[in-house]
């Protein structure tokens, strides 16, 4: 075995599909562990924060203490199975179960969880390539606490000479999202979770943050001569902290099975831990005890029954997934196909703004350039930035009022102070109407109000109000009055 | 004497359940529990794979809570009855297996 | 009740609440009597004098102040030492838990207090409530009032010896296969598992999950309906407690049985001693003479009873019972890693009946065996509640033995588990089932050890079972002479 992992390092990680030897494909299915966007735990009213001080978020039931019980989160049930919804998976009937194995950051030493009923089956997820991947199950679980290793030189467990372990993340809502093994390219891989990200974080299920944990990604890989159809054995690959570890790590490990083969070796069924500064995945110690879970349903919980009228309940609030809203956006594009500034556009934070430019019938066009381009480079958005001052600011840009290059510039505006497109534009002094844009207004105005003009050319100097107001009113109000006042006195000279 | 389950097999179980055993108390466990198992013969004879099992003797079904916080144990209170606790945290020896 | 001054709940309650005694003096001689009697008996774990006495001087100010403290004012009750109070240690009767002290309350500890109750101490349990002698306690055997060199039964062995001493007329037990209706029979006093899902388990150390289920002890029938009408109810903390109100229990005090359908079940009546079932045919006489129509029935699905419990019961004990694993709470052996921590702990904190246990419910559940053994019996669950919904179709409760013979010697049967085991044959069916049932103090055998009528009804018509109850107190032989020694101390104090 050490031989085919020599020399491995340096293989392409591009991913494309073909990236294994000739005869040669890739086997991948993908076990994701979304933590849900809930205000408390799973089974406890403990609030489900990120970053606090060590043990603040905790109370009998997640710290498994004696005589305490679980008691499952309304919210958490709810974003679990729109979160099945979302994947077009069927919701139903299904109990916990509980998983036991002896673990220090897991404060019963059994894991509720979900085993053979899960509450969402047989769904699927397709890629803005348009490939669809099959969803095997996305169950409801708890999380685990957090151990800190103390000692040891490289921070690796075998070194360690204490552990510290917060509880407060123990009891976490989670979901895992069980891919079938669709998956034929480490590129398709990052593109599945990348997808699966956005439609998590679409629904609210979920903030996506891979590298604050909430996004947790472990891969299922092995690979087979192309026309063979029995799978052959895989390896589960844990500590895919980012989509380029998970590129890298599937690469690797598929051209680590490959020449496995090819050297007439056998690979064992095995987890294997993805160390990205190496660039390889390495075998965890081999345990001496076979894994036996026990699973057996959790006593303290009863079973869940999903009526229909809640699951249409929770449909309806799903919103625009982002394979509807890439649709939207291709459509009004009259593209038969999506591009980068689609997919940047239909991001959570930046869709609400593409939409409802578009809804007040906006130019598709501007609309998505200015939101892939101009509104992402800001991003994140102070929470105070108004949608409106977008879509009016598109419509300014539209309208002619203001330049394509002003418009980036009020828009940067907007953002740096939170003001209005408007003000926006004042503040930086920019008027779009030129002394002849002006002057035609002015004779539009003079023709229409004849005897007014005839009292202010002949002296009557208190008229010059009624005349900015009307050429203010003609413009609404983006022309000059400084302007607008030395063309009136000017007019009033030559005639 | 019955050995529905053998010394060996006790081991094992006792691995699994984290319990050290003497020689002695393997084969003594080892003839208990076949006795115990001997006796449960009565319904491994059943043919009732058909039945549907008791979640629950009432026949409850769906019981959650509202999403809100509820106060629980401060630092202090959660680390009260440890063993040893060290930086705001449960201390215990080194893990050993899974790097994580 | 007739060599003992003490008042029953009731009384005591009545009184506090008239002003004619006071909770103080009422809690300093149940104290009083726990203190002398605890070296002969070892019912306590834990007596609490100085938190009683505040608690009791609390009521006493809020009667004084015109307020009324509830319908347990000033009662002296013990909790069995697997149900939390904060401030006192829960030890389950293990060497694992020596001196945790539980940061909160049991659900049913707060209902206790907020009617007034006062909790006086922890009883001595079987460890982790495994067990129907309590002498599998690591802190010694509980005796058995009636006659000290017998066993009081188990598991909750401390509270059943604790009433018919004298010392509380109240206290707590859980029953998972009999824990509370078995030493209740062999001590003489009423014992009541209610429906699974009446009284909620939040802060009751689980034993067996799906069957664990809290209950009263008391001399006197009406003081276990106060009781339970204190406990029982809808618990947000516990998603297995049920949502419905209980109707009236102590309205079922003198009501008629006249016209109700009893049955006797014959499964039950076959291996029991004697004058066990004499004194089982007494009170259906008894019954039959005050106008119900007995009859005896058959369901022998309960004799699948036995063999599903012990599946059951401690495969779900071997998954709660992991948590006692040495790292956040109770006792810790370190070892140079963690994984050792965890085996030298448990291997050191656990008792012989606990483990093989564990071992059992490990086996059960491990892989190859599971469909075997576990799901087997968890059918079984769904075959003796079928047969007991048979016999409610023919009858409206069902009367049995509680336990196949009066308390025996300790010591007896503790080299034999399954000797032991067999001692729950009639108690387990209520708890596969989750139905109702109790123990009723009814006669004695020739050696004067009390005999109960144990008395079954459907799920969640605790009301009917404390009609008959209440109907079988009246030709009860009433308490059993308690042992010389024990009159002796009592008589000193
Ligand atoms: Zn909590």
């Amino acid at each position: 075995m050490a031989n085919a992992e020599t020399d491995l390092k340096d293989l392409g990680v591009r991913g494309e599909s073909d990236f294994l030897p000739d005869g040669w494909e890739l086997v991948c299915g993908l076990e994701v562990h979304t933590e849900l966007k809930t205000k408390t735990k799973l089974f406890c009213g403990c609030a489900n924060v990120f970053g606090a001080q060590a043990n603040t978020n905790v109370c009998p039931t997640c710290l498994g203490l004696p005589g305490s019980l679980p008691v499952l989160n309304e919210r958490a049930l709810e974003i679990a199975a729109m979160i099945g919804l979302a994947l077009s998976a069927k919701v139903q009937a299904s109990i916990f179960h509980r998983k036991n194995y002896f673990y220090p950051d897991m404060p019963k030493d059994f894991q509720i969880s979900q085993y053979d009923i899960p509450l969402n089956a047989d769904g699927y997820l397709i890629l803005p390539s348009g490939k669809r991947i099959g969803i095997e199950r996305a169950h409801v679980e708890e999380d685990t606490g957090k151990i800190t290793h103390l000692g040891g030189a490289s921070g690796r467990i075998h070194g360690a000479e204490r552990a510290l372990i917060d509880y407060n993340r123990s009891g976490v809502p989670l979901v895992e999202i069980v891919s079938r093994p669709d998956i034929a390219s480490p590129e398709e891989a990052r593109e599945y979770v990348s997808e699966l990200r956005s439609t998590l974080v679409a629904i609210g299920a979920s903030d996506g943050k891979m590298e604050e944990g909430s996004l947790r990604v472990d891969a299922n890989v092995s690979v087979r001569p192309i026309g063979e159809t029995p799978f052959r054995t895989r390896c589960e690959i844990k500590n895919l902290n980012s989509l380029r570890s998970l590129v890298r790590a599937i690469t690797f490990e598929a051209h680590r099975q490959v020449a496995a083969y090819l050297a007439g070796e056998k690979v064992t069924q095995q987890t294997r831990h993805w160390d990205e500064s190496a660039g390889r995945t390495v075998a965890l110690r081999n345990k001496e005890e076979a894994e036996d879970y026990r699973y057996f349903p959790e006593p303290d919980l009863v079973p869940l029954r999903p009526s229909e009228e809640w699951i249409e309940g929770l449909r309806s609030q799903l919103g625009e997934l982002p394979k509807e809203r890439r649709a939207r956006l291709v459509e009004s594009l009259g593209l038969t196909d999506t591009n980068d500034q689609i997919e940047t556009a239909i991001s959570v934070e930046l869709y609400p703004f593409a939409r409802s430019a578009l809804a007040a019938g906006l130019d598709p066009k501007i609309t998505v350039a200015r939101c892939a381009n101009e509104l992402a480079s800001l991003a994140p958005l102070d929470e105070s930035f108004e949608i409106s001052w977008f879509v009016e600011l598109l419509r300014m840009e539209t309208n002619g009022e203001v330049s394509a290059t002003q418009a980036k510039s009020i828009l940067a505006e907007v953002a740096k102070n939170l003001i209005s497109p408007k003000a926006a534009q004042e503040r930086l002094g920019f008027s779009q109407l030129t002394d002849d844009q002006l002057t035609k207004t002015i004779n539009e105005a003079i023709l229409q109000n004849p005897k007014e003009w005839e009292r202010f050319r002949t002296g009557e100097a208190q008229l010059q109000g009624f005349f900015v107001g009307k050429i203010m009113k003609a413009t609404s109000g983006k022309a000059d009055g400084k302007a607008v006042v030395r063309i009136l006195l000017a007019t009033a000279e030559q005639r | 004497m019955s050995s529905r389950i053998s010394p060996k097999e006790v081991a094992h179980v006792a691995m699994l359940a984290r319990l050290s055993l003497t020689d002695e108390e393997a084969e003594l466990y080892a003839s208990q529990l076949s006795s115990v198992l001997d006796h449960a013969s009565d319904i491994e004879s059943l043919d009732i794979h058909d039945l549907e099992v008791t979640a629950h003797p009432l026949g409850l079904v769906n019981r959650t809570r509202s999403d809100s916080v509820v106060s629980g144990l401060s630092q202090a209170e959660a680390l009260s009855q440890a063993p040893d606790e060290a930086q705001g945290m449960f201390s215990v020896p080194p893990v050993l297996g899974e790097p994580s | 009740m007739s060599e003992m001054t003490n008042m029953s709940a009731f009384e005591i309650a009545e009184s506090v609440n008239n002003q004619t005694v006071t909770a103080t003096s009422v809690v300093e001689k149940s104290l009083a009597l726990a203190e002398a009697l605890n070296s002969k008996l070892n019912a306590f774990l834990a007596i609490d004098r100085e938190g009683a006495l505040r608690a009791a001087a609390k009521v006493d100010s809020i009667i004084a102040s015109g307020g009324s403290p509830g319908r347990l004012a000033g009662v002296p009750i013990a909790l069995k030492d697997n149900m939390c109070k904060v401030g006192l240690p829960t030890t389950c009767g293990s060497r694992i838990l020596q001196g945790w002290i539980p940061p909160y309350d049991a659900t049913v500890t707060k209902l206790l207090e907020s009617e007034g109750a006062i909790i006086v101490g922890k009883t001595n349990l079987d460890e982790f409530a495994m067990g129907s002698s309590t002498e599998n306690s690591a802190y010694g055997p509980t005796l058995n009032p009636v006659d000290l060199t017998r066993v009081p039964g188990g598991s909750s062995g401390g509270s059943a010896s604790s009433v018919a001493a004298g010392i509380v007329p109240v206290a707590l037990g859980s029953d998972t296969g009999g824990s509370i209706r078995q030493p209740a029979s062999l001590c003489g006093v009423v014992g009541v598992k209610p429906t699974y899902g009446r009284v909620s388990r939040y802060g009751l150390v689980a034993f067996a999950s799906s069957l664990d289920q809290i209950g009263p002890f008391s001399s006197s029938v009406m003081d276990s309906a106060l009781t339970l009408e204190v406990i029982a109810g809808f618990d947000l903390k516990d998603s297995t407690s049920y949502d419905e109100q209980m109707g009236s229990l102590s309205a079922q005090k003198g009501l008629s049985v006249e016209g109700l359908r009893v049955g006797m079940v014959t499964e039950f009546v076959e291996g029991s001693d004697l004058e066990v079932v004499s004194a089982l045919r007494d009170a259906a006489n008894a019954l039959t003479s005050l106008g119900a129509d007995v009859v005896e029935i058959s369901i022998p699905e309960t004799k699948l009873g036995l063999s599903a419990y012990y599946l059951i019961a401690p495969a779900e004990a071997s998954s709660n019972l992991a948590r006692f694993d040495g790292v956040r709470f109770g006792l810790r052996v370190e070892g140079s890693n963690i994984e050792e921590t965890n085996v030298l702990t448990r291997t050191k904190g656990f008792g012989a009946e606990v483990k093989r246990r564990i071992m059992l419910g490990t086996y059960a559940l491990s892989s190859g065996y599971y469909d075997a053994y576990y799901a087997k019996a968890q059918q079984v669950r769904t075959l003796i509640k079928s047969g007991f919904e048979r016999a409610y179709q023919q009858v409206d409760v069902l009367i049995s033995p509680v336990s196949p013979t009066t308390a025996f010697k300790l010591g007896e049967k503790s080299l034999d588990p399954l000797a032991m085991y067999l001692s729950d044959v009639c108690t387990i069916p209520s708890n596969l089932a989750g139905h109702p049932a109790m123990s009723m103090p009814y006669a004695l055998d020739s050696k004067g050890l009390p005999i109960g009528v144990q008395i079954l009804a459907p799920a969640l018509r605790e009301d009917l079972m404390f009609r008959l109850a209440f109907a079988l107190e009246g030709s009860s032989t009433g308490a059993p002479s308690l042992d010389d020694s024990i009159k002796e101390a009592i008589n000193r104090g």
